[in-house]
């Protein structure tokens, strides 16, 4: 895919640190559910940091914390040192549901976060439309989400997290729900736009092949009680071909996740 | 491979293999051969139409044979060529269109009023769980009495002019039209808000953009059952004490016996009944086009 994209001059890079967080949540009747203890890591400014760990392990609610839309229990969250826990807005968030307003159009859909911003509606439309074309999403611009598939619409969500136009985007499995043929696309299509935008990205995922594949940088968590229990550089070199998951480093790679998550510990 | 792996396939194919002929002893249904389609074909509109109009022509022909031949009591039924006559009459000479004008104004002021009201009321209540939690037994109270008892004492307020009209179409209406719109507003999509709030957004905003037009098609739905009722109250305050409206003038011709225009009221007010359907239905479509656009 060659894409000519109206990239913004003055991309900005940021990194995000979050130390000791931990969240607690207490029910009505007492009982505590431990599901992040005392994670700390770092995403350096324009890397490409993948999460992984079983169902339940606390990643989205590592997001929920990072994107102030829930109080961890303890521990700091901060975007280049300046602490954002309990705010929201710092990051774009993209949600484990692509949560497109089923009454919008995709145009409408992916300028909501400029909308909100203030920006007018014209604007965000100008700034829109080029950016639709080029990532592929030219000829649904009209269209309401339960006209496109679930790589279309995955698509819209990720460009309305992008148009939100923050340093930092989380995204949470984005693709969990896609077959493997449109999820091979997909990836393609994020590392596109990952290297149009620079942005600094946390990608969370139980497809340990894509985390290798996409990421700078792995963080294994164990089962929940959520720890962060290993954090490994991937000495891949850019960019990379679908063909690397066969290469002897990649292989090596994955059987020590595979280890680190069968066993829980490092 | 040892005996013993093989040992434990064997037991369990034995009860499979018991099922399976078990299962192939069972009988068949023969095969079902069908002429017609699975799912009936919509019918043509005309053929509705003409069903439908027949059917009421040969209701109205029924009665007037009946009538004719001394079956039907005229001077309690009276018959379809006598509500005609009445209907030429009151129409060309009447007070009939002022009347039927009364009753479409207070029916349409009372039904906007109750509408706007109870839907602006239904959404206030996202802003606040306590205000809302409080409100809603005090609603259901209130929506339980039987509010048509109250005409007399709304009559007797506000006068016997349109004001008390439009309050009893208004009264029908509005709580009705408030829990419905409560209901619509606690089943907005969480992860919608949630998304919002994840830009940065304001509770203004994730209102405006999330909470209204999520609402908007049930809000819309009850506008049906609205209209009805909107209609219903007018009608009611008219029977109490009025000057003008159909529900006077059926009023009037049930005091001087006169059958044929009862008749002509009622079917009046039919017909407009079904009119304010339909421009209801109109109504509806363009707000829903409205937050898809
Ligand atoms: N609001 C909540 N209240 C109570 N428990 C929660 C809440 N949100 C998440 N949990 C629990 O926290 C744990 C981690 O959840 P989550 O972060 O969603 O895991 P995942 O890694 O699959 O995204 C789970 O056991 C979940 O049941
Ligand atoms: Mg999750």
């Amino acid at each position: 895919m060659t894409i000519t994209a109206p990239v913004p001059h003055s991309t900005q890079q940021s990194d995000l640190t979050v130390t000791n967080l931990t969240r607690i949540f207490t029910a009505p009747d007492g009982t505590e559910t431990r599901a992040l203890v005392d994670a700390s890591f770092t995403a350096k400014p324009g890397e490409f940091l993948s999460i992984i760990g079983p169902s339940g392990c606390g990643k989205s609610t590592l997001f929920n914390a990072v994107a102030g839309l829930d109080q961890p229990t303890s521990g700091d969250i901060s975007i280049n040192g300046s602490p954002i826990v309990g705010q929201q807005g710092h990051v774009g968030y993209l949600l484990q549901k692509d949560l497109l307003l089923p009454w919008r159009s995709v145009l409408g859909n992916v300028t909501i976060g400029l909308e909100v911003s203030g920006v007018s509606k014209k604007r965000a439309n100008e700034i829109a439309l080029p950016m639709l074309q080029a990532y592929g999403l030219g000829e649904f611009v009209n269209h309401r989400p339960d006209q496109l598939s679930g790589g279309m619409r995955q698509r819209a969500a990720l460009l309305r997290t992008i148009l939100f136009n923050r340093d930092v985007i989380l995204l949470d499995e984005p693709f969990g729900k896609l077959d493997a043929q449109t999820r091979a696309t997909m990836q393609e299509w994020l590392l596109d736009l990952w290297d149009d935008f620079q942005k600094t990205v946390v990608f969370v995922t139980h497809d340990i092949d894509e985390a290798i594949y996409l990421s700078d940088r792995v963080i294994v968590m164990s089962p929940r009680p959520g720890r962060i229990i290993a954090e490994l550089p991937v000495h891949l070199d850019r960019p990379r071909k679908p063909a690397v998951v066969t290469s002897a480093r990649f292989i090596d790679l994955k059987t020590e996740i595979l280890d680190l998550l069968a066993t829980g510990q490092n | 491979m040892s005996t013993i792996e093989l040992e434990k396939p064997n037991t369990a194919t034995a009860q499979v293999g018991a099922a399976m002929v078990a299962l192939s002893d069972l009988p068949r249904r023969a095969p079902r051969v069908r002429s017609r389609q699975l799912f009936p074909s919509e019918p043509k509109g005309w053929l509705v139409a003409t069903l439908a109009a027949g059917i009421v022509i040969a209701l109205f022909a029924t009665w007037q044979l009946l009538a004719d031949a001394d079956v039907v009591d005229t001077f309690f039924w009276s018959k379809p060529s006598m509500v005609w006559d009445s209907a030429v009459i009151a129409f060309s000479n009447g007070t009939m269109l002022g009347d039927t004008l009364f009753t479409f104004t207070s029916t349409i002021a009372g039904f906007v009023l109750g509408v706007v009201g109870g839907a602006v009321m239904g959404l206030s209540f996202w802003w606040s769980r306590l205000y809302a939690r409080t409100s809603e037994p005090l609603l259901i109270a209130v929506e339980a009495m039987p509010k048509l008892a109250l005409a007399p004492m709304i009559v007797l307020a506000l006068g016997i002019g349109i004001e008390s009209k439009i309050a009893m179409a208004t009264a029908l209406v509005i709580i009705i039209q408030v829990l419905n719109t409560h209901t619509a507003v606690r089943a907005v999509d969480r992860d919608l808000q949630t998304l919002l709030y994840s830009l940065g957004a304001s509770r203004w905003q994730v209102f405006t953009k999330v909470v209204v037009p999520s609402t908007i098609p049930s809000v819309v739905a009850s506008f049906r059952v609205s209209i009805g009722l909107a209609l219903t109250g007018a009608i009611v305050g008219e029977y109490i004490g009025s000057q003008e409206g159909l529900g006077k003038m059926i009023q009037f011709a049930a005091s001087s016996f006169d059958i044929s225009l009862i008749w002509v009221g009622v079917f009046t007010l039919g017909i407009l009944s079904f009119v304010l359907y339909l421009a209801v239905l109109l109504l509806e479509k363009v707000l829903l086009r409205a937050i898809r656009g």
